[in-house]
């Protein structure tokens, strides 16, 4: 059972997060780096499947050199080994061509059975690339799951969204993304920081997986943003005296303001 | 701002995240409940055991975590800043697990060590008793030697973990030549005789135990007694050299808390039309308070690179243990000022610090006794 996790370096969502003035992408400097909450979640059901089935756990990165902070906690967690693609070329790629990087890099691992990955990332929240990889690795895509089960050489997932639960199964290989409710992530252990230290981690460049810089980064990206504007501040709000028909009055609001 | 900190190494800096994550995510959420209530956090630390925090400053082949004083002690100052009652506890483990790592015989380490420092268990050291504080030279308990066995009789007070504690380092006496009359054992928690009194109502660190702890005829087996009869007080006098160092560090973390609760609260507070932190007289209240936490920070840090290196270090621990609880004490007590009415009150954490401060400037030897040990280093 040999496993591929997608970690991604997110800033801290207990700091505050901004774009740049430059290019209106992430400014990675201005915030604490950690890996993605819900990638540890993905982590964690890997080690999981692991300590059931055996194999082998590897952690995929794309992102700039820090990343390599939320590789090695993810070794330190228990992983064995991780590839990191780092290239400047990437900077500013969208959904498709990160897919396709991360295509090509899953295909550096020799007899993948599951890729995981997290619904989707607390920064771009796009929740699109465990999709889009699938079609492009042509694998069966078990999205959104809350709860995950390998039976000889099928998994069997329930999907949970806003419409109710379904129960999945598809043929390995396959990919795989998990949600909040997949799991509690373990805690790294002092061990485990130790043990990381000596885990093989394979960096690699665009060049290295094959693809051309054009088809990456900001000048491979199918769109582009023009303009962007931090949200307004949240004004006062309006207040409701309750002299008995406070209900009625919190009624009418929401329906003014389309909400019920 | 959190603690800035230059890190020897990456596992280091990886470590320090780890430990900042368990204290923001699982500590500081519980802290202020637990020690209105008096509930004492065990599981606090079997998370910590899990984590392979409670043996980190022992070498690796004894089954500790092959740290250096200078990463262990900014650990104790990361959950201090959350939890002290945490920890202190955690201090007091590493302590009490000092005398068997550092004097013990091959094959004692060998049989127990291990388990001590490898999460699971937790320790306290018995040494004050009613009537010996100060002077634990005058202690009473008594150890005395019957075929393989010693029989223990008296009390030993002020017991950190008392009740709740796997192990006792416990030095009493065994004959009666003074201060050459101590010797240290390492008494199993569930031995028949040892009971623990009902918890002292303490002013603070309410979360933790402290309590007596009464030695009523419990047979301890000799190969239980670390090093030779008679070196007991030695052996003792050494851990608190270390655990000095940890109860410094603790001290720093609180101070810290405290000035960042009262940053953030001078910010957003507004008087006569203005955050508070802009009139000099709260910003340069605030501008010692950050003075007196960095240059505690230092001195502990100072001291502790001298223990990593092998160099004499008694005088530099007596000396951060006395400069960071003063520090602790003022910082926490103008943290209350800060916040006004507001730190006065159970609403915000400002008045437990303060009251937990205190006790810093207590145990391990007071701050006279600081001054005392810094003196005769002088003298020498
Ligand atoms: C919460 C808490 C936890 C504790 N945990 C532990 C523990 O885990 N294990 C343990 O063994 N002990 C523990 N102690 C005990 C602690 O170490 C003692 O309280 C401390 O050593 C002081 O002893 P005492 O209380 O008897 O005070 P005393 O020795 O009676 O001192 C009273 C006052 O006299 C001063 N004084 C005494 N002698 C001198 C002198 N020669 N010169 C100048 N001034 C002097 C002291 O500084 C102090 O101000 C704990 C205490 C507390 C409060």
């Amino acid at each position: 059972m040999n496993i591929v996790v997608l970690v991604k370096q997110v800033p801290d969502t207990w700091s505050e997060r901004k774009l740049t003035d430059a290019d209106h992408t992430l400014d990675r400097e201005s915030a604490d780096a950690v890996l993605d909450e819900i990638n540890e979640r993905a982590v964690e059901e890997a080690l999981k499947l692991q300590e059931a089935h055996g194999g082998e756990v590897t952690v995929l990165a794309m992102g700039p050199d820090r990343a390599t902070e939320a590789i090695r906690k993810a070794l330190s967690m228990g992983a064995d080994k991780a590839i990191h693609v780092s290239d400047a070329a990437l900077h500013g790629s969208d959904v498709l061509a990160t897919a396709k990087v991360l295509a090509k890099a899953i295909g550096t691992v020799e007899g993948v059975d599951l890729v995981i990955a997290g619904n989707e990332a607390t920064d771009g929240r796009a929740g699109a690339i465990p999709a889009i990889l699938a079609e492009l690795l042509g694998l069966p895509q078990v999205t959104q799951v809350r709860k995950v089960e390998i039976d000889g050489t099928t998994v069997k997932a329930e999907r949970e969204t806003e419409e109710g639960v379904a129960f999945l199964e598809a043929t390995l290989p396959a990919v795989v993304s998990v949600t909040e409710k997949i799991n509690e992530p373990r805690y790294p252990s002092f061990k485990g920081i130790m043990a990381a230290k000596k885990k093989k981690v394979d960096t690699l460049s665009v060049a290295d997986l094959g693809l051309d810089p054009a088809e990456v980064g900001l000048t491979g990206a199918w769109s582009s943003v023009l303009e962007a504007a931090p949200k307004p501040p949240r004004s006062a709000g309006q207040r409701v005296e309750d002299d008995g028909n406070g209900g009625a009055q919190i009624a009418e609001y929401l329906v003014g303001q389309k909400l019920i | 701002m959190p603690a800035e900190r230059v890190l020897p190494s990456t596992e280091a800096e990886d470590l320090l995240s780890l430990v900042r994550e368990i204290a923001r995510d699982e500590l500081a959420p519980k802290a202020a409940e637990a020690e209105e209530q008096g509930l004492f956090p065990r599981d606090a630390f079997r998370l910590l055991g899990r984590s392979g925090l409670l043996g980190l400053p022992y070498p690796e082949e004894i089954g500790g975590g092959g740290l250096p004083y200078e990463v262990y002690l900014q650990v104790l100052e990361e959950l201090a800043a959350a939890w002290l009652t945490v920890a202190e506890g955690l201090s007091v483990h590493v302590m009490s697990c000092y005398p068997l790592a550092r004097y013990g015989a091959d094959e004692q380490r060998d049989r127990w060590l291990g388990d001590m420092l490898g999460g699971e268990l937790l320790g306290a050291y018995a040494l004050s008793e009613p009537h010996a504080g100060s002077d634990p030279a005058s202690m009473t308990t008594r150890a005395t030697r019957d075929g393989a066995d010693y029989v223990v009789n008296g009390t030993k007070a002020w017991i950190t973990h008392a009740g709740v504690a796997d192990f006792y380092t416990l030095m009493a006496r065994t004959s009666d030549d003074g201060g050459n009359g101590i010797s240290c054992l390492l008494v199993d928690g569930g031995t028949e005789g040892v009971s623990a009194a009902p918890r002292e109502r303490t002013m603070g660190l309410t979360g933790s135990t402290v309590a007596q702890l009464r030695f009523q005829g419990a047979r301890v087996a000799a190969e239980r007694r670390v090093a030779q009869e008679g070196a007991g007080l030695k052996i003792a006098l050494s851990a608190l050299d270390s655990g000095r160092l940890g109860i410094a560090a603790c001290a720093v973390g609180l101070a810290q808390a405290a000035l960042d609760e009262s940053v953030r609260y001078a910010k957003q507070r507004k008087q006569f039309g203005k955050s508070i932190i802009d009139f000099q007289g709260v910003e340069f209240l605030l501008a010692d308070m950050a003075a007196g936490v960095e240059s505690a920070r230092a001195t502990y840090l100072e001291a502790a690179r001298r223990r990593d290196r092998g160099l004499p270090f008694r005088r530099q621990a007596a000396i951060a243990k006395l400069v960071a609880t003063d520090t602790a004490m003022k910082v926490t007590t103008d943290a209350v000022q800060v916040l006004g009415g507001a730190g006065y009150t159970r609403d915000f954490p400002v008045e437990r610090y303060m009251r937990e401060a205190k006790v810093l400037q207590i145990f391990e030897g007071t701050n006279q006794i600081q001054r005392l040990v810094i003196g005769r280093e002088l003298r020498r």
